[in-house]
């Protein structure tokens, strides 16, 4: 099977950079910022692949860089340098055919695509849910108009059909449809959580992008959350992308994890490997530090 | 079907100021298809180790482990990229011990079902009769099949894990005490799902840290530990 996903040396600098960045950062020099220039380096060097049903985990410490990988993964963040290919196989034809060449199995860089490109690609394919509700939702907006909002921008037009779609996202998300014409800004945290993921969903995505969407929950409610995830992660054989700080989290449900630093990928493996046996120090004193 | 070649395994602990800590040197052995080949020796010896680094949650530091998949082709389990052994995880290997490793809030039918349906596309009424069935023969009472594993005792979730691990019928089985806390009963129950299973073909390495259940399961044992040697049942 062929990664879906391809990222290579995704980097990203916030600075003026000079010649030294990189070497003078990283896990090592325990910095992620240049102390000569005073450019952070958010985000160096990074790749990965993510295969079609696949869960991938990012694990570290805020500040390492993980919401910085899934931005620019998600071309909000505009990328220093580095690659990002998609299979053409997910892609519908029209895209797949501007995007690559007739014997390519891959896209070209969609970093390098212009910003219609990299919205057509990411409406066509991807999902991401915030941390924040607040970046994902329009919060005085009704719910089922913040998702026919992003069925808009995916090409949709029939009103009917729009609210359809939007009752049964919300339904699946355990949300009762007769609340769809509240705002988010009336729900609880896990209620807005699960809008932003019937919203994420809404252009059925093969990609969902998960940046520490549990962060910040009561107990009883990440482990509702969480469950939902498991379940529609089955039911549509999504793959993800889950950024946490929280082993937990991450065992719970990526096969496979990363983890960074200052940055940088310390140490990547299978889940119960980097549990079990981390290799790299800042991974075994994440570990032992474990609550 | 396996080949184990010179495997040692060392834990560096960068914290706590740099220690290397020994789980298990030097040790090679092989399983013949169809064989029950169980590991000996002292606790600390390094056999829960050995186990860990077939199955790939420990990443073993030298030697290897050669193993003949099911299409024949081999494959070094201790350097193969995470996809395949993720894969072969997937189709060929389960790994199965005395601590409960499911999913929460999951129940338990559904945790034995589980890898019978995205393991072997067993449907789903076939399934769900099966993994009642081995639940009926370990003795789950039926009231507890709706119920989550993590709220019970120490022999159930044991038997779950067994019926889990037993359900999808793996291609090898790497056990590691999975008969620890049961009573007596239980495991002849066990030791006798474990005879059907080998019946169908599986191969199996297995820690029994209670003699008799060892001679009574195994074709073969194998000493890990300071003599380190082969001997025969
Ligand atoms: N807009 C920005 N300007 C300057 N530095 C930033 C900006 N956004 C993030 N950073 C820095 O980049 C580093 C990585 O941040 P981030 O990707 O948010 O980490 P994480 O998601 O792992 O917590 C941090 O040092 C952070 O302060
Ligand atoms: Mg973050
Ligand atoms: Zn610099």
């Amino acid at each position: 099977m062929n990664p879906l996903l391809k990222a290579r040396n995704l980097t990203k600098l916030f600075g003026k950079g000079c010649s030294q960045c990189l070497e003078q950062t990283g896990p090592d020099q325990e910095t992620n910022l240049c102390p000569r220039c005073g450019t952070v380096v958010a985000c160096a060097d990074v790749s990965f692949d993510l295969y079609p049903n696949e869960v991938l985990g990012i694990v570290g410490e805020s500040g390492s860089g993980k919401s910085t990988l899934v931005r620019m993964t998600h071309f909000e963040w505009e990328a220093t340098s580095g690659e990002l290919y998609l299979s053409k196989d997910v892609l519908p034809e029209n895209l797949a055919r501007q995007l690559a060449d007739e014997d390519d199995p891959y896209t070209q860089n969609l970093l390098t695509l212009s910003s219609f490109q990299q919205r057509q690609v990411r409406n066509a394919l991807m999902g991401m849910v915030y941390q924040n509700p607040y970046l994902g939702l329009r919060m005085n907006v009704s719910s089922g108009g913040n998702i026919a909002e992003r069925l808009l921008g995916a090409g949709w037009r029939h009103i009917g059909k729009m609210r359809d779609r939007a009752a049964s996202l919300l339904e699946k998300t355990e949300i009762s449809p007769a609340r769809m014409d509240e705002p988010p800004k009336n729900f609880s945290g896990g209620m807005q959580q699960r809008v932003q993921i019937a919203k994420a969903l809404s252009n059925n995505p093969q990609l969902l992008l998960l940046d520490e969407v549990t962060t910040g929950l009561d107990l009883s409610v990440q482990a509702r959350v969480l469950d939902l995830i498991r379940s529609l992660q089955r039911e549509f054989q999504l793959s993800l992308l889950v950024v946490s700080h929280d082993l937990g989290v991450i065992n719970l449900l990526c096969t496979r994890t990363m983890v960074m630093k200052y940055g940088r990928t310390v140490e990547a493996g299978l889940t119960d490997q980097i549990l079990q046996d981390p290799q790299h120090r800042y991974t075994q004193l994440l570990v032992a530090s474990r609550l | 079907m396996l080949t184990v070649e010179r495997l040692s395994k060392n834990f560096d602990v960068h914290i706590l100021g740099d220690k290397r800590i020994a789980g298990c040197r030097q040790i090679s052995f092989e399983v013949n298809e169809g064989e029950f080949v169980a590991l000996s020796g002292p606790s600390g010896a390094g056999k829960s180790t050995i186990l860990k680094c077939l199955y790939r949650t420990y990443l073993p530091t030298e030697g290897k482990v050669r193993y003949q998949n099911q299409e024949g082709k081999e494959v070094d389990l201790a350097r193969a990229d995470e996809r395949t052994v993720i894969d072969l995880r997937h189709r060929e290997i389960g790994y199965v011990s005395q601590f409960l490793e499911v999913v929460p809030r999951v129940p338990a039918l559904e945790v034995v079902m589980e890898p019978m349906l995205s393991r072997n596309g067993t449907n789903p009424e076939e399934a769900r009769e099966q993994a009642e069935e081995l639940l009926r023969s370990l003795m789950i009472p039926e009231s507890l099949w709706d119920a989550y594993p993590a709220t019970f005792s120490g022999g159930e979730q044991q038997r779950i894990n067994i019926a889990r691990a037993l359900g999808w019928q793996p291609r090898l089985l790497l056990l590691d005490e999975p008969t620890a806390s049961l009573d007596r009963d239980s495991v002849a129950i066990v030791l006798n799902l474990l005879k059907e299973l080998r019946q169908r073909g599986t191969t199996m390495v297995g820690i029994f840290h209670d003699k008799n259940v060892m001679r009574a399961t195994a074709d073969r044992v194998i000493s890990v530990g300071t003599a380190r040697k082969e001997s025969h049942v």
